[in-house]
C-alpha cells in the first residue's frame, strides 16, 4: 500500500533532525574530548608517544567512516558486546572525529610561536602549564574556524548511521519513501533539512576566519 | 684560559664575591655533525656582568640557551647555584627558577595583559597568591618605568616597552642570574637606549648578568668581563678595557675591526 506524502510525513522527517543533531553532538563532545588528546600526543617529545598518535591518525583518516561504524557495530557483538545502533554510531563518529580534530589541532597547537614555549620554560612552567596557561589559550583562537568548519563535516557524516540502523534524518527519509515512494520529494526536503543545518556553521565559520585573518595581520 | 682580572686598568673595579653562580665544565654541544659548543669553561661570580659577542653563528646564543637547558648540552657539566644539571626535572626546575631569561624577540605572551604576563608564573610556579603576585608585578613593572601600561595587551606597546615588560616578568620570579639574548637586536634604533637604561639599572642593583648582545657601549660601560666566541669557543676574555684596547687573538682583533668601524 502506497501512502501518500502528507504533513504528518513532513513532520516524522522533521523530528528526525532532533536525532541527527544529538548524535552530531555526542560525536562532537566524544571527538573533541579524545581528539585533544590526540593532538597533544601528536606533539609531545615522546617518540613513542608521537608515532602512537600518528598511527591513530592514519588509521581513521585512511578508511571509508562507513567501514569504521561496520566494524564498531559488528565488531562489538564479534567481542560479546551488545551494542544498539545509537552507541555504535556514537563510538564510531566520536573515534573518527577524534582523529580529524586531533590533526587540525596538532597544526593549532604548533602554529604557535616556538617563542612562547621558550619563554614559558624558561620561566619554570612544566608541560601542564605551559599548555593550559600559555599555548592552548594562542592555538584555541586559531582553531576556531577550521573547527566549525569540521563540524559541517561531521553533521553529514551522521547520515552514514542510517545504514546500521539508526534512525536519524537520512534513515527517516528511507522510512518515509518506503511508504510514499516519492524519493525525489522525500530527499529533496531531507536534503534541504541538512543545508539548513550546515549552512549556518559555513557561515559562522567564514565569518570567525575573516575575523581571525583581521586580528593577526 | 687565565681569567682576567686586572685591577689597575679598568675604570671602576668592583669588588666581585667569589661565590660562583653559574659553573660551565667541558661543555660540549653537536647539531648532528656541526659542532656549536667546544669544551666550554666558564664561570660566573655573584654580582658579576658578563658580555658575550661574537660572529653570528659563533655558539653564544647556544651557550646561554645551554645554561636554562632551551637547548641541551651532549656533554660536561653545567651548575647553577650549586645545582647541577642532570635528567632529574626537579634540578632543572630549581634551575629555571634562578634563572631569568630575555629574548631578542621578547616572547611576550600575546594573549595575557602586561600585568598578567608577569604574574602567570609567580602565580602558577611558584603558588603565590593573585593579589602578592599583583603586588610583585607592579613593584617591578614601576621599576622599568611601565606601571602606567599594565593593563594593556603587548601588542599594543612599543617594541621598547614590550621588552622592558619581558625584563619585569622574568625580575618577578626573583632570579639569581638574568640572561639577556640579544636584548636590543629587533629593536627599532631609537628603542635601544630605554632598554639598555634598564638593563644598566639591574647592573647597578647588582645583578648577575650574562648579556649577548652587539652593544660595544653597553660592553664598555657595564661589562666587568668581555667574552669573545668564535666557531663554538670561547676565544678570549678580558675586562673591557683590556679586550677592546688590546685584544690578544687576531680572530677577536678583525671582529672587533668589523663591528667598530661601521
Amino acid at each position: 500500500m502506497i501512502r501518500a506524502f502528507s504533513y504528518n510525513e513532513f513532520l516524522f522527517l522533521l523530528s528526525a533532525v532532533q536525532w541527527t543533531l544529538a548524535l552530531s553532538a555526542i560525536a562532537f563532545i566524544g571527538g573533541a574530548t579524545v581528539g585533544l588528546v590526540i593532538a597533544l600526543a601528536r606533539t609531545s617529545d615522546i617518540k613513542a608517544v608521537r608515532l602512537a598518535a600518528t598511527g591513530y591518525i592514519q588509521l581513521f583518516q585512511g578508511t571509508p567512516l562507513l567501514m569504521q561504524l561496520f566494524l564498531v557495530f559488528f565488531g562489538a557483538t564479534v567481542m560479546g558486546l551488545d551494542l544498539n545502533p545509537w552507541a555504535a554510531a556514537a563510538l564510531g563518529l566520536t573515534l573518527n572525529a577524534s582523529a580529524f580534530l586531533g590533526e587540525i589541532w596538532r597544526g593549532c597547537i604548533q602554529a604557535v610561536p616556538r617563542g612562547q614555549w621558550e619563554a614559558a620554560s624558561a620561566l619554570g612552567l612544566r608541560y601542564p602549564g605551559l599548555m593550559r596557561y600559555v599555548i592552548l589559550p594562542q592555538a584555541v583562537k586559531v582553531a576556531v574556524p577550521p573547527t566549525v568548519g569540521f563540524l559541517v563535516q561531521l553533521i553529514k557524516s551522521t547520515s552514514l548511521a542510517a545504514i546500521i540502523g539508526f534512525t536519524e534524518l537520512t534513515r527517516a527519509g528511507q522510512i518515509v519513501n518506503n511508504a510514499t515512494f516519492q524519493p525525489f520529494l522525500v530527499f529533496g526536503i531531507v536534503a534541504v533539512l541538512y543545508f539548513l543545518m550546515c549552512w549556518p556553521l559555513s557561515l559562522l565559520s567564514a565569518r570567525l576566519e575573516r575575523r581571525y585573518a583581521l586580528a593577526t595581520r | 684560559m687565565a681569567s682576567a682580572y686586572d685591577t689597575t686598568d679598568v675604570p671602576a673595579p668592583r669588588p666581585v664575591s667569589g661565590e660562583v653562580v653559574i659553573r660551565m665544565a667541558g661543555v660540549q654541544k653537536w647539531y648532528d655533525s656541526f659542532h656549536v659548543l667546544k669544551d666550554i669553561e666558564l664561570e660566573v661570580h655573584k654580582g658579576e656582568r658578563i658580555v658575550i659577542c661574537g660572529p653570528s653563528g659563533s655558539g653564544k646564543s647556544t651557550l646561554i640557551r645551554c645554561i636554562n637547558q632551551l637547548e641541551k648540552h651532549q656533554k660536561g657539566t653545567i651548575t647553577v647555584n650549586g645545582v647541577t644539571i642532570d635528567s632529574a626535572h626537579r634540578h632543572l626546575d630549581q634551575v629555571r627558577r634562578d634563572v631569568g631569561m630575555v629574548f631578542q624577540q621578547f616572547n611576550l605572551f600575546p594573549h595575557l595583559t602586561v600585568v598578567e604576563n608577569c604574574m602567570l608564573a609567580p602565580m602558577r610556579v611558584r603558588g603565590t597568591s593573585k593579589q602578592e603576585a599583583r603586588d610583585i608585578a607592579m613593584k617591578y613593572l614601576a621599576r622599568v618605568r611601565i606601571p602606567e601600561q599594565a593593563d594593556k595587551y603587548p601588542g599594543q606597546l612599543s617594541g621598547g616597552q614590550q621588552q622592558r615588560v619581558a625584563i619585569a616578568r622574568s625580575l618577578c620570579m626573583n632570579p639569581k642570574v638574568m640572561l639577556f639574548d640579544e636584548p636590543t637586536s629587533a629593536l627599532d634604533p631609537e628603542m635601544v637606549k630605554e632598554v639598555l637604561d634598564t638593563m644598566i639599572g639591574l647592573a647597578e642593583d647588582g645583578m648577575t648578568m650574562l648579556c649577548v648582545t652587539h652593544e660595544m657601549g653597553f660592553a664598555k660601560s657595564v661589562a666587568d668581563r668581555v667574552i669573545f666566541m668564535d666557531r663554538g669557543e670561547i676565544v678570549e676574555q678580558a675586562t673591557p678595557a683590556e679586550f677592546f684596547t688590546n685584544p690578544k687573538s687576531e680572530r677577536t682583533r678583525n671582529f672587533l675591526g668589523q663591528i667598530l668601524t661601521h
